[in-house]
């Protein structure tokens, strides 16, 4: 591992995204505009008293989810093209480190990835005036911690996909269960207990369970940490499990 | 095959002008590469000397770029050694110092020429300036800021040979780096590599095009995965009796197969008598 060259391949990453102006700007207002649809989607509910609105509860969870989505596409599109451009075989022919190229791309996307939360998590609170117990940083830090595991399974995945076309596949096969059994459709309790057992493996499940534990108490609770620890450590596993994808020697 | 002579099939390293008898960059003993059930070489043993020009020619299909992957050590190789700078190829310390530009070229379309060579160049430790430097040296210095998929193809190809140059290889491993290019880019390029060399360093170029061989120290005919010669330009039109480059290697090619009808397992027996030469 070598900060320099992660660093580069970080600073070389933001840079092709900033060649890419439009996918820029799709990153960082499509979450804001999809909060918005969810707002109105939820506008004429009648609340009894003291109830707290649905959009308090699903919006929050869209914070976490969004970037969990969005990075995942980037980044397992941007992997896949280093892969079949000769560009991964080049580096790899290099000093670079396995860990300096996949950490960097895990620190741009980051990057990117915060500036998406602000954005999404300041749209929800101050224009959709959502009203939780707990502070927004620990949203803003969840959403950037779905956007990271987002990265760490793009990675992963892209090295099963061999055109742009697999890559995106992988999204509903990957994503997809994971937005159903989260607990945004249906409280994960409520769930029967094949359905249970296989959201609990599933880490998008802990991130929303962390923003539900956000909502509900003002100070962080150990579930709360519990559950950034579980994200952090999938996180950690994908990156390893990726960096098995990278071989330096081909057939 | 009885042998005639003491003398290997062909001599490894001819003692001839180009230098050859010198110090040796890259060796290779008993290569034998396969992939699924077919043989992409088959026990391939040649030396590389030591800050010269190697050209690598035969065609499509020979395995040339098999083989120049293996020295750059990606490519599985199923028996044999090749030892590259005194280490097994594909060694870690190796990375520092042995550049690999492949057929297509393999840079960042979507970065700006002097982006591309910056980051394959920060890589190997080397910064700006040096970025610089490699982009005046391949002649796209006014290019700098362009985008490298904006780029013509024999551009394009040059920001992928700088992403190689930048690293200051002692090896430089190039796979077809004149397809497609005009004659005066084509002139200039070898010029360059004529001068990269008499810096010191050592390069590999493959080549389909015979008339390229000229501008190589020393030849590797490769036919079939196999390698029918290792010899001098020079030696190549004395052998093939012609000024044409092309032409002598047909000719050493019909000789190979003449000598060797059929299912010629070992290619190594081709054309080093003069009793060989049977097609005109």
């Amino acid at each position: 591992m070598n900060g320099t060259m992660m660093w580069a391949t970080s600073v070389r990453v933001l840079r092709q995204l900033k060649g890419d102006p439009r996918s820029i700007a799709m990153i960082l207002v499509v979450p804001a505009v999809l909060l918005a649809l969810v707002y109105w989607l939820y506008q004429n509910e009648t609340l009894a008293p003291g109830q707290p609105r649905t959009f308090d509860r699903v919006g929050l969870m869209m914070l976490g989810i969004f970037p969990f989505v969005v990075m995942f596409l980037v980044t397992s599109i941007t992997m896949l093209r280093e892969r079949t451009s000769g560009t991964l075989e080049r580096l790899l022919t290099t000093p670079i480190h396995k860990a300096d190229l996949l950490f960097g791309y895990a620190v741009a996307f980051s990057i990117m990835a915060a500036a998406q939360a602000l954005v999404a998590t300041g749209t929800a609170y101050w224009v959709f005036g959502l009203e939780i117990a707990g502070n927004a940083g620990w949203v803003v830090l969840i959403s950037v911690l779905t956007a990271v595991l987002g990265v760490a399974l793009g990675l992963l995945c892209s090295a099963f996909a061999t055109t742009e076309f697999q890559a995106v596949q992988f999204m509903p096969v990957v994503v997809i269960p994971q937005i159903l059994l989260c607990g945004l459709f249906v409280s994960r309790d409520q769930m029967n207990g094949v359905l249970e057992a296989v959201s609990n493996v599933l880490p998008l499940s802990y991130a929303v369970d962390g923003l539900q534990e956000v909502a509900a108490h003002a100070d962080p609770t150990s579930a709360l940490v519990a559950d950034l620890v579980v994200v952090a450590a999938f996180v950690v596993a994908g990156l390893l499990f990726s960096s098995l994808t990278l071989r330096r020697q081909t057939a | 095959m009885s042998h005639r002579a003491a003398a290997p099939p062909f001599a490894p390293v001819p003692a001839d002008p180009s230098g050859a008898s010198g110090p040796v960059s890259v060796s290779v003993d008993g290569l034998r590469v396969r992939r699924g059930k077919s043989t992409v070489l088959a026990n391939i043993t040649a030396s590389i000397p030591d800050g010269r020009i190697t050209g690598l020619l035969g065609p499509s299909g020979s395995g040339k770029t098999t083989l120049m992957r293996a020295l750059v050590g990606v490519q599985k190789i199923t028996a044999g050694t090749v030892t590259v700078l005194g280490r097994p190829a594909g060694d870690p310390r190796n990375r520092h110092d042995v550049g690999y530009v492949t057929q297509a070229p393999s840079v960042y379309r979507d970065l700006s020429v002097l982006d591309n060579v910056r980051y394959f160049g920060a890589v190997h430790g080397a910064g700006r300036e040096d970025a610089q430097a490699v982009l005046a040296a391949v002649g796209l210095a006014e290019l700098a800021k362009r985008k490298a998929a904006d780029l013509s193809g024999g551009q394009f190809s040059r920001v992928s040979l700088a992403c190689a140059l930048v690293g200051k290889p002692k090896l430089l491993v190039l796979d077809e780096p004149t397809v497609g290019l005009d004659p005066v880019l084509r002139a200039d390029l070898w010029q360059q590599f004529r001068d990269m060399a008499s810096e010191g360093t050592t390069l590999v170029i493959s080549s389909h095009v015979m008339e390229e061989a000229g501008h190589c120290d020393t030849l590797l005919l490769l036919r079939d995965g196999m390698l029918l010669e290792q010899l001098t330009p020079a030696q190549l039109r004395e052998r093939g009796e012609t000024d044409d480059l092309e032409l002598a290697f047909l000719r050493m090619i019909r000789a190979a197969e003449a000598e060797s009808p059929g299912n010629g397992t070992q290619a190594n027996g081709a054309g080093a008598g003069p009793g060989g030469r049977a097609a005109s």
